[in-house]
């Protein structure tokens, strides 16, 4: 089972993880990411693509669906403005057993952050830039072969 | 077709969409990027380092030496920083 879901209203933890571990796995593995407050960003803006970044996400979790056993499989990505501490992203995971829970659930995030078309823009105050991408990023996700 | 621009390079084109009829020789995204580099002084801000640029054709990724093809949709945007 796979859902995906690019929305702006605050992602619900409980209840993502309610749906998800009532899919008779007997290991979850979860992802949150959340705004940092680096160096006074005080906003948090995130832009997307419409229906491009669905069908990204959505293959993305095919993809993972194909190379483990997996059970569930659950991407959340808020856009729009939030602020340092909110969550941003919501990568879950299940199967029967912890290994590939996990190792499903780390592919997804580490490949969520070059494949799928978001881009991010920080505000200090009255201030707005564009955040860059990291090299780092691209060898994370990498890390997964082709 | 139609082309799309997210992030700064939206801003520096200040639309989000247009539509265009790119002239014949116009073949791939590259060539489409020199050629919207000419419509205004938005347009050649944002296209003036076409590295720093990346593209899907109909919703899919592509590089920039992607041939356009029947391409009905082409987005053009910075690389992507999201999670």
């Amino acid at each position: 089972m796979i859902r995906i879901a690019v929305a702006p209203e605050p992602i619900d933890l409980a209840a993502e993880l309610a749906a998800i571990e009532a899919g008779g796995a007997g290991g979850i593995a979860s992802f949150t990411g959340l705004v940092r407050a680096d160096d006074g960003v005080t906003e948090l803006e995130l832009e997307h693509y419409p229906g491009m970044t669905e069908a990204a996400l959505t293959e993305l979790a095919e993809s993972a669906t194909q190379r483990w056993s997996l059970l569930g499989a659950t991407i959340i990505h808020r856009v729009g403005r939030m602020r340092p501490g909110e969550r941003i992203v919501f990568v879950a995971t299940a199967a029967l057993h912890r290994r590939e829970a996990l190792d499903a659930c780390a592919f997804l995030i580490d490949r969520l952050k070059t494949g799928a078309p978001f881009w991010k823009r920080e505000r200090r105050g009255e201030d707005a830039a564009w955040v860059e991408a990291k090299v780092s990023d691209d060898a994370a996700a990498g890390r997964w072969g082709a | 077709m139609d082309v799309l621009y997210f992030a700064w390079v939206r801003e520096r084109v200040g639309a989000g969409h247009e539509h265009v009829d790119p002239p014949a020789g116009i073949t791939t995204v590259a060539d489409l990027i020199g050629w919207l580099a000419g419509r205004s002084s938005g347009h050649a801000a944002a296209f003036a380092e076409p590295e720093r640029l990346r593209a899907a054709i109909d919703q899919k990724f592509v590089p920039l030496d992607a041939p356009l093809g029947r391409a009905r949709e082409v987005a053009l945007f910075p690389p992507v920083t999201g999670g």
